[in-house]
């Protein structure tokens, strides 16, 4: 199991110049890889289009050695920095969180999500809360890969670690690949096997 | 009456709750902060640390008085000695006290980033201010062109620092202003901050990026469900977790991956079901039978702790 992209170009309007110019990426089952480089260089975009959000201009995203499916759940999902904009606001967080699957007990505990929260809306839970309700949801039985694009920045730093520690052991468990982004260096060394710097790959820089 | 030591802000004894309506009409109300007291005054720079959920945004809001509707408060805030009533927050909110917030989706979708930043300071001055301030935070020009859709998590995070300090405001409230900027990035944003501060003004920090605050930050409060559980010298924070009195800020320090990453188990107590003993209690490596009843803030080595064994 492998993703992988292959000469990936994208420009968000004609005329305008490319953020990404033939990117080339590849991450092994099971493999942890942290992407960093500067604010704007693009992490966030190349996040979307690997996770299916966003088609590419050019080039090709590849799992198993496929185009990945246009319809119905994607085998890569995305994990977001703004939870707030990746929810429907006028939704019921119990809705929200059993979109793809419904999670068990252990896993809504692991969160540490209260029961409580479940018949809130998005607005009435902190910036972190919410957060945990966006990973639980992106960790279906059918997900094969996770694409964590700064999801632990506005968690604090004890959540983090747990946070963390559960998805490394998820992800160890299931045999998870993952693409992790952030700007905390010594978060990335602890999580990740190997740092793949986006401005050296990325030839629009 | 204010005089040199009057601080900018002072929150006394702030309590907030929510009513919040269960199945059927049963009402309950829901205590999410519960006796808080804070200080920010001229030239500094007070840090906000803390749990997620604390309550840490909902003391910016009730400073800059934008809780929703069925929020209660008691207790206090003044702001330069004066009590802060809803009249005053309106004459003083996005010039005297400016907040930079947290949810990216405080940006009017609708009208380009350039006018937005512009309109809060007022003014032909302020279009100069705004683009000045653009240009020091790396934003071309054609930026202000755009609107909010059009922008980087890490650009629509530096226009809303543009929008709240193009008004030279007396108190800077910023909840989160550092994520998805880059390294580089948050610490020229933290260093402005220290240079705003340094030119006079008061700035409340509030981050999760304890690790950037203690270079900027004067004194560090350390929010636990609602309420505070320490307030120390950033200098403290520094020195490592011997320097510190709650044993959560201790916790806290070693749950950062470069220190051990190892986080201490369980979650802060649901407001809805708050514990009659210490707030830490049920995750406290020191308690001891004593820690069953309410604890009360007292002052410790130069700073305060909510702790009965804090030493
Ligand atoms: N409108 C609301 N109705 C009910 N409860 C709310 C509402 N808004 C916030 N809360 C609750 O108040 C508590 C404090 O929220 P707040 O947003 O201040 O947390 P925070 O410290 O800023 O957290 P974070 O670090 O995750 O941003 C949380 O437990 C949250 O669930
Ligand atoms: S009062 Fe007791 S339980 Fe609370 S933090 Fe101190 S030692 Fe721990
Ligand atoms: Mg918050």
């Amino acid at each position: 199991m492998r993703l992988e992209a292959k000469q990936l170009s994208f420009r968000y309007a004609k005329g305008e110049p490319p953020i990404l110019e033939d990117v080339d990426l590849r991450v092994g089952a099971g493999e942890r890889v942290a992407l960093v480089g500067p604010s704007g260089c693009g992490k966030s975009t190349l996040a979307r289009i690997l996770s299916g959000y966003l088609e590419p201009s050019a080039g090709k995203v590849l799992w198993n050695g496929n185009i990945l499916p246009k319809k119905g759940f994607c085998p890569v999902q995305l994990i977001g920095q703004h939870p707030e904009l990746s929810v429907n606001p006028r939704h019921r967080m119990s809705k929200i969180l059993c979109e793809a699957y419904t999670p068990d007990a252990d896993m809504i505990a692991a969160m540490g999500i209260e029961s409580a929260w479940l018949s809130r809306r998005p607005g009435e839970l902190s910036g972190g809360e919410l957060q945990r309700f966006c990973i639980a949801r992106a960790l279906a039985p059918q997900t094969k890969f996770l694409v964590c694009d700064e999801i632990s920045t506005m968690l604090d730093v004890i959540t983090q670690a747990q946070i963390w520690e559960l998805l490394l052991r998820a992800t160890e468990r299931r045999g998870l690949g993952l693409l992790v982004i952030t700007h905390n260096r010594a978060l990335a060394g602890r999580v990740c096997e190997r740092v793949v710097s986006l401005p050296e790959i990325n030839c629009a820089l | 009456m204010t005089s040199k030591d009057t601080p900018v802000l002072a929150v006394r004894e702030l309590q907030i709750s929510f009513s919040m309506y269960r199945k059927g009409l049963r009402k309950e109300s829901l205590r999410v902060i519960r006796s808080l007291s804070l200080d920010v005054r001229k030239g500094e720079i007070v840090a906000v640390v803390g749990s997620s959920g604390a309550g840490k945004s909902l003391l910016a809001h009730a400073v800059l008085g934008i809780l929703p509707s069925n929020a209660v408060t008691e207790g206090e805030i003044l702001y330069k000695g004066e009590t802060l009533t809803p009249a005053l927050q309106r004459k003083y909110r996005g010039t005297e006290i400016a907040l930079i917030p947290q949810s990216v989706d405080y940006l009017d979708p609708l009208m380009r980033v350039g006018k937005q930043a512009a309109c809060a300071g007022g003014g032909p001055e302020a279009q100069r201010a705004a683009r000045a301030a653009f240009a020091r935070y790396g934003l071309e020009p054609r930026v202000e062109r755009l609107f909010p859709f059009q922008l980087s998590g890490g650009m629509a995070r530096r226009v809303l620092i543009v929008t709240a300090v193009v008004a030279r405001p007396a108190l800077i409230i910023a909840d989160e202003p550092t994520p998805g900027l880059g390294a580089e990035a948050a610490t020229e944003t933290l260093r402005h901050f220290r240079q705003l501060a340094d030119g006079g003004a008061a700035v409340l920090l509030i981050t999760h990026d304890i690790d950037l605050a203690l270079h900027v930050a004067d004194r560090i409060a350390v929010f636990y469900a609602g309420t505070t559980a320490e307030i120390a010298p950033a200098e403290d924070f520094k020195r490592g977790r011997d320097a510190l009195r709650h044993p959560y800020s201790k916790a806290f320090l070693d749950a950062l991956p470069q220190n051990a990453f190892k986080p201490i188990a369980g979650a802060q107590p649901y407001a809805g079901r708050p514990p009659q003993a210490c707030l830490f209690a049920d995750r406290c490596p020191e308690r001891t039978n004593a820690c069953a009843g309410a604890v009360a803030m007292r002052a410790l080595r130069g700073g305060e702790v909510r702790c009965i064994h804090a030493t």
